[in-house]
Order: structure tokens, then sequence, then C-alpha cells
């Protein structure tokens, strides 16, 4: 490969049109561009992290006092099950396949995802599954069973609403669209990389999205069982958890948390793959122990999957069985340990500045340290079973989910942004921000640790005065307020920069990777004229600035000079060395994937309202994207 | 089982009373006041957990932000030089530390584990079953039903038989031991004592739908000669009612559709789809410890449940406020 | 599952030269990866449930005859080999092979599945009669999906093969759709010895 010289430049307005997303609303429903998918993704999944976070500080409200009666025991059922199945299904996993999907291909120097269609049909899915499940607030009957929905309660015996339907089905829907990404995720990786992107200098980002994609393919096949047989009794009157047709209540929990579990980890690693892209940059040095990192990164995978019985601890499984996940459990420990001293000796060796995405990893370690230690607490056996279902547990997930999840994702907002939106956040409202953040989490969270030993179990509507349960539960409330305060600045940050805030410039943090060696904030429709060669694990830190790749004449090379941006076509690359392989062509702006999806919904309506008619018109919708699709495509890809 | 009672440390005393007055203004049911040697075993564990994440927590923060403030006293562009690499950092405080720490906790687990699980002999066998929203109470060897207020004996260890009639429900004593399920189709077992007579508070702590929050019970440890008392007054059979209300309650419960769901042992009343009643006028709590049990309360409640406990199953009984006094004179005196 | 094979079609002509797989049989290889998981799921549900019971199949249900099944799983397991023909037949450009191989795929796959529909009539348990009636269905019903759901894609790559759609050069669509049908096929000896096989060696 040798370096291009001189830039064709008359190839630069050719290349824009040819990108460029029809205007308005037609561009809106058809692009396929990976950018305008991620920033979709974010800000979509925001929409419901404010859905979410509203339902907890009403439910605070309502738990502020004892035998308070600002919510019916019906509405506050709802509350929690839906704050916390919003939470996950419809803001953490999203969100984080947000910013994967706007970081990975830039990261990884490609010019867009492998199946770029298919990166549209998981957003609408995506979309879709979200206002399906949401759709039951607008009607007042939310899902009511708790986030895992266990059952006999969320059988029609229990349940006759149409509640639980919006939870089973809804779950079913969702979980196709992160099992789309995560196939769009690994092939990516394995596929599309820059010449010189070997396995081993992988941007940790990549990294954490890969083993989040493989815990993703294992993992949600369990739980899109376990809701459609829960769906299947519900609907069809089948047997399968029914205990006196010889059916197991004990089989669902089972399925859940096969995936329950690694799905937590499915958050968290991408979190801490955020966190070791940005600790480097500000205490300006590479990450220490990169090996150790991404070995741990996929440790933490294959482990993840080995310890779901912990959270059935309770049920009375025998001892023995009990023990070995016990231990299982302990032993997830090591690898985020490993991670914890990759941070630390990185900044130990280097030079901290103490920028907004630093102070929310800061904050992050802070509270991910606590809730990694109570994390270790529940997994022995004997003192889980005091714990287990009070809100001691409340005090650990949130401070892994909330904490370790939430506070990365707002780091990744003040690091990522300005490269998205070519403008950067106000740093003095970032740090007031964080600091409420940081203070309000807290006062809201650790408190509940207290309550669970204080014998208050958790998904209580209210609860009796005199059991010194009253002061803790005020300042948790003073807490969440404060919290939800501080995300509130953000936001505010965040508008004042769209509107008002510094350009940021192609590397405005002086960055490493290549996200950041694109020509501009927001980087150009095709990411790269040239796709740049890439010398070490640092791109743009190596002495040499980054050389551009240039096109060669075989099916294989054509694509990397800028007479691939020119002809929308991007280079595929063998699995382990990146070395070229053949040439794709990115469709073009397509509805299939949308009418693929709304059949997809349709389905599910008709599933929801029990009309075989609906369904029929969905299924009819869907076939005709599927048709539609596996046939066009050829002229799709002009 | 009662080596590690005599063993903990005053510091470690002094925290639990810090952390058990943190809330203060109540009588907490706190797991870290433990009243009984399950309890107290699992507060051990909590307690050498508590030093060890102490420990974990100081040190490893510490060195957070020590390692994020060191190098801004460097020179702009230059780190801090020093002498502590990163494997090292790596493999001491990622891999050594944790693996012996965590070695101790497995070791803790096992013990813990095999100790909890060990049945005791000579234990008192009761069965409870979950219901939405209350707990039905069977003394098999005595032939005694009772229902939302448990009564053990001091000192003598209690092997309870735990299922459920509906859907899954979970027992839990925070002063008395751990927490098991409930779960249809399924015999779960939990073992427990409590070392002094007194009233320990129960929760059900798995999600069981609309009045989870109220479906609470009562343990009530009695001495031995006290609850010898209780259980052979419950086995002789109930005499007739006490007075001439009474007598006119007993007619309007009979009446009334009080028994097609409630039980009075040696009555008409056999109803198996609500608490037996035999014993109510000497239960403290009403509706799973909603409420206390008094007149008042009681009229309100047969009047309407679902005032201070919405959603519950028993249904509201209109009656002429005579009649229902005569009711809960009948009640009352039911021992 | 069509979706990935769909997404197939994208691929442009390869190069001969090409050293690895193409984008789609990964795309292809990650998602039978994750329905495997899903038999894999419902098999092991099928498993505890049993090993929970006391009786098996429950409520006096016999378990299911050995008669017949065998002859039609050897016709399903049979049917990759003329898928194997037939994508070997268009690597190297022969166009009758392929058309005659989806063919005889397509017959074979169809005769199992129309076998499926006959036991299931034959059957005389339901699927709501207790937990063993669910998850045979279930699982079955489920494996005969993916059959109707392989046979439609060779139904829309024989249409693509007659009208010449395909060559030497241009066959990764053929790959990628065998590749799911072998899959189908290989599952089924799970299924067949766990819900068939399994329940006759108590
Ligand atoms: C992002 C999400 C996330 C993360 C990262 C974790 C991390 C961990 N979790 Fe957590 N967990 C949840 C989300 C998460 N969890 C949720 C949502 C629930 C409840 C669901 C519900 O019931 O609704 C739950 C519940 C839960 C339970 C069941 C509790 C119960 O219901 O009774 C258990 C039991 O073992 C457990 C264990 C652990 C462990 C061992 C870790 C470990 O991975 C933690 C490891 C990290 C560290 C330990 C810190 C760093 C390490 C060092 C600095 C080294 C030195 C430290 C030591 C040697 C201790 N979790
Ligand atoms: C990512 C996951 C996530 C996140 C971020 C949160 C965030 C929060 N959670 Fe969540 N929670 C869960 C996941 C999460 N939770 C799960 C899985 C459960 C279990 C559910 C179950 O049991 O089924 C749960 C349960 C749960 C409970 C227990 C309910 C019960 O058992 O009865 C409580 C109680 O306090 C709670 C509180 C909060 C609060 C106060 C926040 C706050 O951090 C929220 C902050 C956000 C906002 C406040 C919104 C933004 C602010 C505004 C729109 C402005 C308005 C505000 C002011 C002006 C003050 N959560
Ligand atoms: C349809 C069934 C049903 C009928 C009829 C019924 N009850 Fe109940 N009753 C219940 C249930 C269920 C509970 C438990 C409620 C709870 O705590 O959730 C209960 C609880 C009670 C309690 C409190 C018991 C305790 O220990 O907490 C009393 C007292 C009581 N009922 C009295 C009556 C009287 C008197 C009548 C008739 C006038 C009556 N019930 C009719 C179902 C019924
Ligand atoms: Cu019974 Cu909760
Ligand atoms: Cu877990």
């Amino acid at each position: 490969m040798t370096l291009l010289e001189e830039r064709p430049e008359a190839g630069e307005e050719a290349v824009e049109t040819i990108w460029r997303d029809a205007p308005g609303l037609a561009g809106f429903f058809s692009t396929v561009d990976h950018k305008r998918i991620g920033m979709r993704y974010i800000y979509t999944a925001f929409v419901f992290f404010f859905v979410a976070g509203l339902q907890a500080l009403v439910m605070r409200a309502q738990l502020t006092t004892a035998e308070a009666d600002v919510v019916s025991p019906e509405v506050y059922n709802q509350l929690f099950t839906m704050h916390g199945t919003m939470m996950i299904f419809l803001f953490n996993t999203p969100v984080l396949a947000g910013f994967g999907n706007y970081i990975l291909p830039l990261q990884l120097g490609t010019r867009d995802m492998a199946f770029p269609r298919l990166n549209a049909f998981s957003y609408w899915v995506f979309l879709l599954s979200g206002i399906f499940m949401i759709s039951s607030l607008l009607i007042g009957k939310q899902p009511d069973g708790g986030w895992f929905a266990y059952v006999p309660l969320t059988e029609k015996a229990y349940s006759p609403g149409i509640n639980m339907d919006f939870w089973g089905l809804g779950v079913a829907f969702a979980g196709i669209s992160t099992t789309v990404g995560a196939v769009n995720f690994i092939v990516t990786t394995f596929k599309m990389r820059a010449p010189g992107m070997t396995v081993d200098r992988l941007p940790m980002f990549v990294w954490s999205i890969l083993s989040m994609a493989f815990m993703v393919i294992f993992a949600v096949p369990a739980v899109t069982v376990a809701s459609l047989l829960l769906e299947a009794d519900r609907l069809f009157g089948t047997a399968f958890y029914n205990a006196e047709q010889g059916g197991s209540p004990l089989l669902y929990q089972h399925l859940f948390w096969f995936w329950g579990h690694p799905e937590v980890y499915i958050l968290f690693v991408p979190a801490t793959g955020m966190i070791s892209m940005i600790i480097p940059v500000f205490a300006r040095r590479p990450l220490a122990g990169y090996t150790w990192a991404a070995a741990s990164l996929i440790a933490i995978g294959f482990i993840s999957f080995g310890v779901w019985v912990h959270h059935m601890f309770a049920t009375g499984l025998p001892a023995l069985a009990m023990s070995f996940f016990s231990a299982a459990s302990l032993i997830i420990a090591i690898p985020s340990g490993v991670l914890f001293f990759c941070w630390i000796a990185t900044m130990w060796r280097g030079r901290v500045e103490w920028t907004t995405p630093m102070l929310f990893a800061l904050g992050f370690m802070l509270i991910f340290l606590l809730g990694g230690i109570t994390g270790v607490m529940v997994a022995v056996l004997p003192f889980d079973w005091q714990v287990h279902d009070s809100y001691f547990v409340v005090a650990h997930f949130h401070y892994v989910l909330n904490g370790a999840v939430v506070f990365p994702i707002f780091g990744a907002l003040y690091f990522w942004l300005p490269k998205m939106t070519g403008r950067m956040l106000d740093e003095r409202m970032g740090r007031w921000s964080f600091w409420t953040m940081f203070v309000g989490f807290n006062l809201a969270f650790f408190p509940m640790h207290i309550l669970g030993f204080l014998g208050m179990p958790r998904r209580m509507y209210t609860y009796p005065g005199g059991l010194g349960w009253e002061a803790l539960n005020v300042i948790i409330t003073v807490g969440s307020a404060m919290f939800g305060l501080g995300t509130l600045l953000t936001v505010v940050a965040v508008v004042r920069s769209r509107t008002g805030g510094k350009p940021a410039g192609p590397n405005p943090w002086r960055a490493d990777s290549l996200e950041w060696a694109t020509a501009s904030s927001p980087p150009p429709h095709y990411n790269f004229e040239a796709i740049p060669i890439v010398s070490g694990r640092h791109p743009l830190w190596e002495d040499e600035p980054v050389r551009d790749a240039e096109s060669g004449d075989d099916s294989a090379t054509r694509a990397y000079g800028p007479e691939g941006a020119v002809r929308r076509e991007t280079p595929v690359t063998t699995g382990l060395d990146a070395d070229p392989e053949e040439t794709m062509t990115i469709p073009g702006e397509t509805y299939v994937p949308f009418v693929l999806a709304l059949g997809l919904a349709v389905i599910f309506v008709g599933l929801l309202v029990e009309a075989t008619l609906v369904g029929i018109v969905g299924l009819v919708l869907a076939a005709a994207g599927l048709v539609t699709w596996g046939w066009r495509t050829e002229a799709d890809l002009k | 089982m009662t080596a590690g009672r005599r063993h903990r440390t005053a510091a470690l005393a002094a925290a639990a009373v810090a952390l058990v007055t943190v809330g203060c203004g109540g009588d907490p049911p706190s797991a870290l006041n433990p009243q009984g040697p399950q309890a107290e075993r699992i507060a051990d564990v909590w307690w050498l957990m508590f030093a060890m994440a102490t420990a974990v927590y100081v040190v490893v923060a510490g060195l957070i932000i020590a390692a994020a403030m060191r190098g801004r006293r460097a020179p702009e562009g230059e780190a801090r030089p020093s002498r502590i690499t990163d494997s090292s950092f790596i493999w001491v405080g990622g891999v050594i530390a944790p693996a012996l720490i965590l070695g101790v906790l497995a070791v803790v687990t096992v013990d813990s584990t095999n100790d909890l699980r060990r049945a005791e002999p000579g234990a008192l066998r009761i069965e409870v079953t979950g219901y939405r929203w209350w707990w039905d109470v069977r003394y098999p060897d005595h032939g005694v039903v009772t229902a939302n207020e448990i009564h053990i004996p001091a000192g003598r260890p209690v092997e309870m038989g735990l299922r459920s009639a509906d859907v899954i429900h979970s027992f839990w004593v925070p002063e008395l031991a751990g927490k098991v399920d409930q779960v249809p189709g399924q015999r779960n077992v939990i073992r427990l004592q409590a070392d002094k007579p007194g009233t320990y508070r129960g929760f059900c702590a798995e999600f069981c739908g609309l009045q989870h929050a109220k479906m609470q019970y009562l343990v009530i440890a009695d001495s031995p000669a006290d609850f010898t008392r209780w259980i052979t007054r419950r086995q002789r059979p109930p005499g007739g009612p006490a007075s001439e209300e009474a007598a006119l309650g007993q007619v309007v419960f009979n009446r009334s559709t009080c028994g097609a769901c409630h039980s009075v042992r040696g009555t008409a009343a056999t109803g198996t789809s609500a608490p037996d009643l035999s014993d109510f006028g000497s239960r403290t709590t009403i509706g799973a410890v909603s409420m206390e049990n008094n007149r008042v309360n009681l009229a309100e409640w047969i009047r309407n449940p679902h005032e201070s406990k919405p959603g519950n199953l028993m249904p509201p009984t209109y009656l002429p406020p005579e009649e229902l006094d005569a009711l809960v004179a009948y009640l009352e005196s039911l021992e | 599952m069509t979706l990935a094979a769909a997404e197939a079609v994208t691929e442009p002509s390869r190069s001969r030269e090409a050293k690895g797989r193409s984008i789609a049989w990964w795309g292809m290889a990650v998602l039978i990866a994750t329905e495997a998981m899903i038999f894999a799921t419902l098999l092991s549900s099928y498993v505890f449930v049993r090993a929970a019971s006391k009786e098996w199949p429950l409520g006096h249900i016999e378990p299911p005859e050995l008669g017949l099944i065998w002859f039609f799983t050897a016709i399903l397991l049979g049917s990759s080999g003329p898928m194997f023909f037939a994508e070997h037949g268009i690597k190297k450009g022969n166009q009758a092979r392929l058309r005659l191989g989806l063919a005889l795929v397509s017959i074979m796959g169809a005769s199992f599945l129309g076998f499926l529909v006959y036991e299931y009539h034959e059957l005389e348990f339901g699927i709501r009669d207790n937990a063993y009636g669910s998850l045979f269905y279930a699982i079955t019903g489920l494996h005969g999906a993916h059959v109707a759901g392989g046979l439609l894609m060779i139904g829309m790559l024989q249409i693509k093969a007659w009208l010449g759609r395909f060559s030497a050069e241009r066959h990764e669509t053929v790959a990628v759709i065998g590749m799911y049908w072998h899959f189908v096929d290989v599952v089924w000896i799970f299924v067949f010895s766990t819900l068939y096989l399994s329940v006759h060696v108590s």
C-alpha cells in the first residue's frame, strides 16, 4: 500500500451527493447511515430514561413517608415494573448500542457497518417495541409483575389483564433488535477493519462491544423463550409453567436469569469500554495492561453464563449446587479487579486532566467499587438469604446499573458528543451536573443498604411507621431528586451546546483512536475519504501522522482510497489480520427495514389484542418487506 | 454455632450499634440485631465481610484518588515517575489480593451454609402456607391451625415447612433467619430459633401482587411453659360463646357467608380459602399485620377490608350496626 | 432468520482469490449460533421438566411412536446431500446441478413437513393437556417452522436459479442458505433424540 500523496479534489462534490440522504421525512425513514442511526438510538433511549426516571421519582414520593397515599398499590406496582423494564430494555441496552453504532465503525476505520440495512432495521424494531411497551402507560395498564415477571404471578390466573402481555410480547420484540444489532457488531468487528488494525490493536471500546455482542447472541434467546412461553401460557393456555399440569415455575426463573445475569454484564461491559477509552485520553498515556483488560472483558463474558442461579438462592435448591454458583459469582470479581487496576495504573503513571468525562470516570470507579463489593457480598450464599429481595439488593443494583452504567454513559456524552455534533459541551455545566449527580446518587442509594438490614423488603408500595425506616427514606428521596436534577443539568448542557457550543474541531481531546481521525466533527457521511492505515494501537498518538490507504485495481483493494468513497464502497478484510479481501457496496436508502419492522410491530399488536386479522395484516406487511429485501437488494446496491 | 457470638470484637459491635441506630425513631426488625443462632451466624458473616470490604474500599478508593491527583503536580506534558510498574499493580491489586480475599469468602460460604442447613434434633415442626396475602400456620404434631401469628417456644429449634397455595411468596424474619421462598408445587424448609421470648416481625419478601406490602406476620416466641399452655389451649375443643352478645355474633357469623371462606374449629364454618379464625380473639393484629386487633379496627375490617388493605381477597360485608358489634364481640371471644 | 439470508444477497461477486468467508457467511453463522441457543434452551427446558416429573410422558400419554419418524428423519438428514450437490455445482458454474439439487431439497423438506402435519393429526394429546404436550408441540413446532422458513428461502433461491442469477462468481447466497439448511438438519438430530429416542430408553 502506498501513500496517497495528492487527493483528487475533484471527487469531493460527487462524494457528497452520492452519500447524502433524501431530504426531510423520506430520508428520515430510509437512511442506513450508521451515524444517523446511532444518534437516534441515543436520543430515543434518553427519552425512555427520563420517563423511567420520572416514574422512579413518583415511587420515591410514595415512599418518602410511612403509609403515604400518593399512588394506589396498583399504580405503584406498575411503576416499579416499568421503571425497571424501561431502564434495562429501553434505555441501557439501546443507548450502549447507539454509542456502538456511532463509534465502532469509526474506530475500526470503515465507512459503515457490515449490514447497514439490518442496522436501520434494528433501530426501527427498538423504537417500535419501545412504543409498544410504553403505550401501556397511555392506556393505564402498564405491566405490574416486576421487571422479571415471575410466574405464576404473571400467569393469566393471577394477572388476568392485558398488562403483562405488554411485557411478555414487548420483551420478545425488543430482543429481536438487540440480537440483530449484535450480529452486526460481531461481523463488523471481524470483517470491516482498516488495514493494520490487527486484533491486538483493537480499541478497548471495540473489545467491549464485541464481548457484549457475544453475550447477547448466547443469552438473549433464553429470555425470548422465557417470555414467549409465558405468552403461550397466557394467550393459548399451554402449561409450561403451571405446576398443577406438570410445568415448573422455577423453569421460568432459570430461563430468565440465564439471560438476566449476562444481561447485567451486557450493560456493564460496554460501559467499562467507554471508561477504558476515556481514562487513557485524559491520563495522556496508553491504557496499562491492554491485553489484561481485553482478556478480562472476554473472561467476564464467559463467566457471566455460569452464575445465574445466584438470583435464585432463596428458592430452595440443593445447597451443593448453589455453592457452585456462589463460587463462580465470587470469581467474577477477579477480571473486574484486573480492569480496576489497569485503570488505576494508567492514571498512576500518567497525568490526569480533570475534565468532565474524566470526572464521570472517577465517579464511576468510586461507585462501581462499592457496587461490586456488595455484589461479592450477595454472592455469599447465607448472606444473600438475609438480604435477597430487600433494599440491600436494590442498593447493589443501583450502584452498578445506575452508577456503573449510567455514569459512564454521561461521561461518554461529554466525551463523544463533540465528535457527533461538532460542538463542545460546556465544561462548567458538566462539572455542576457531575457533582449534583454524584452527591445525589450516594444520598439516594447508600441508605438503601441500611434499609435492607433493617428489614425493608423491596417492592413495598407502603410501609408501616415505627420500624425505624422513615428517616432513611426521606434521605433517599432527597438524593433521588438531586440526582434527577443533575441529569437535567446535562440536558441543559447538551441543548446549549447544540446552539452555542464551541466548535469542536476534529480532535478536541487530542485522543488516540480513529474516530478522531475523521476530517471534521461531525464526520463526513463517508467517514473517511480514504481508509486510514493503522500502524499501532493508538493511531493518533504515533510519531507519524496517520497515512491514507490507496485504491488498488483488484476487487479486494479498490475501495481503500477516495475512489471507494466516491463509489459508496468500503473494504472488507480478513478476520484476524485485517488484510484486504473484497469490496462491499454500501446499500442506499431504503424503506424496506422500516416496513419489515412495522410488519413485526403489527403482528405483536395482533397478539396483544388477540385479533387474528391484525396479525395477518402484520404478516403480510412483514412478508412484503422480507421478499422485497431479498429480491431487490441488487437494485439497492447501486 | 455459638462460638462466633462471643468473639465479636468491640469495634464491630460499636459499628453495629451505629448502623442499627442510623434510622432511629423506631424498633427496626434488624438483621443485624440477631435474636437467634441462624441470624447470628449470618450477622457474623456480615461483620467479617464488612471489615474486609471496608479495607478493600479504603485501599482501592485511596489508590484511585491518589492516582488521579498525583500527576496534577507533574509539569505539563510529563507524567510523575513511579517505581511501581503497571504489571505489579495489576498482578497484586487485580489478581493476587482479590484471589486471597475470595478464597476466604469461599471457605466462609461453605462453612456457614453447612451450619445453616444442618437439621437440629428435637425441632418443632410447623407448616406455613402462603396465600395472597396472608399466612396459614399449622402444627401437624399437635393438630393446631392458626394464621398470621406464629407462636414458637423460645430456645427450641423450629423446622418450618414452607408452601404456597397460589403464587410465589417468601418467608423472612430478619431477626431470626434468612429467607426461603414458598414456591407452588414444592415444599421448602427453613430452620430457625428464637433465643429469647419476644415478638419478631416477618415479611413476605417475594413480590406476590397487589398487597405484597401488607403480607406480614409475627413470630411470637413464648417461654416454653407459655408455649405449652398456648398450644394445649388450642387443642381443646373451644367452649361456646362467652356472652350473650357473642352468641348473637355467632348467629350472624353463621348466617353471613363468612364460613364459606373461614373456619372456626368445632362450628359449621369450615372454609379453607381464608385465615382460620378459631383463635382470632387472641391475635394481636388483623389482616396479616395490617392493623392492631381491637374492636374498632375489626368492625372497620369486616365492613370494608379494602379501606386498610386495598384489593385483598375478602369482600366487604354490610351488616346493621348491632349485628356488626355482635359479630365483633364473637370474633374477639374466640380463643 | 430469513433476514440474514436477505442480507446475504447484498454480496457482490466475490473475487475467486478471496481468502476468507464473506460477510453474509459470518452474519448467517452468528445468527445460527443464536438460533442454536433457542433450541438448546427449549431442549434443556424439556429435560428440566422431565427430571422433575415422576412419570414421563405426563398424564399417561404414550411415548411418541418410532416407526415412520425414522424414515422421515432419514429424508430430512438426507436432504443435506442434494444441497451440497447444488452448492458444489454452482461453484463450478453448473446451473443444472444447482436447479436439480434445490428441487430435490425442496421435495424432501416438504415431505418432512408434510409428515409433521400428519403426525399432529394422529397425536392423541394436545398442546394444552399438560407440560409434556406443551413442550412437545412447542419444540417440534418450532423446528417445523424452521423447516418451513428454509423451504421458503430455498424457493426464492430456486426462482433466482431459474432466472440465471447465479454463476461461478456469484453464488454466495446459495452457500449461506445452504448453511442454514444444514443447521436445520443438524438440529433435528437433537430434537429427535431428546423428544423421541430418549423417551423410549427410560
Ligand atoms: C451492571 C450491572 C451489574 C453488575 C456489574 C453486577 C455485578 C455483580 N453482581 Fe449484581 N446484580 C445486578 C446488576 C449487576 N451486578 C442486578 C440488576 C441485580 C438484581 C436484579 C433484581 O433482582 O432485580 C443484581 C443482583 C445480584 C445478585 C443476586 C442478589 C439477590 O437477588 O439476592 C448477586 C448474587 O450473587 C449479584 C452478584 C454480583 C457480583 C458478584 C458482581 C461482580 O461482577 C462485581 C465485581 C466487581 C468488584 C468486586 C469490584 C472491583 C474489584 C476489585 C477492586 C478487586 C478487589 C475486590 C474484592 C476481592 C472484593 N448481583
Ligand atoms: C439502569 C437502570 C436503572 C436506573 C438508572 C435507575 C434509576 C433510579 N431508580 Fe431504579 N430500578 C431499576 C433500574 C434502574 N433504576 C430496576 C431494574 C429496578 C427493579 C424493578 C423491579 O423491582 O421490578 C429498580 C427499582 C427501583 C426502586 C425499588 C422499588 C421497589 O422495590 O419498590 C427504587 C426505589 O427507590 C428505584 C429508584 C430509582 C431512582 C430514584 C433512580 C434515579 O436514578 C432516577 C433518576 C432520573 C430522573 C429523576 C429523571 C430525570 C429528571 C427529570 C425528568 C427532572 C425532574 C426531577 C426533578 C426536578 C427533581 N428504583
Ligand atoms: C370470599 C372469602 C371471604 C369471606 C366470605 C370472608 N372472608 Fe374474612 N378473610 C378472607 C381473606 C382472603 C382474608 C385474608 C385477607 C388478608 O389479610 O389479605 C380474610 C381475613 C379476615 C380476618 C382477619 C384474619 C387475620 O388473622 O388477620 C377476619 C377477622 C375476617 N376475615 C373475618 C371475616 C368475617 C367476620 C366474615 C363474614 C362477615 C368474613 N371474614 C368473610 C376471605 C373471606
Ligand atoms: Cu406474598 Cu409477597
Ligand atoms: Cu447476577
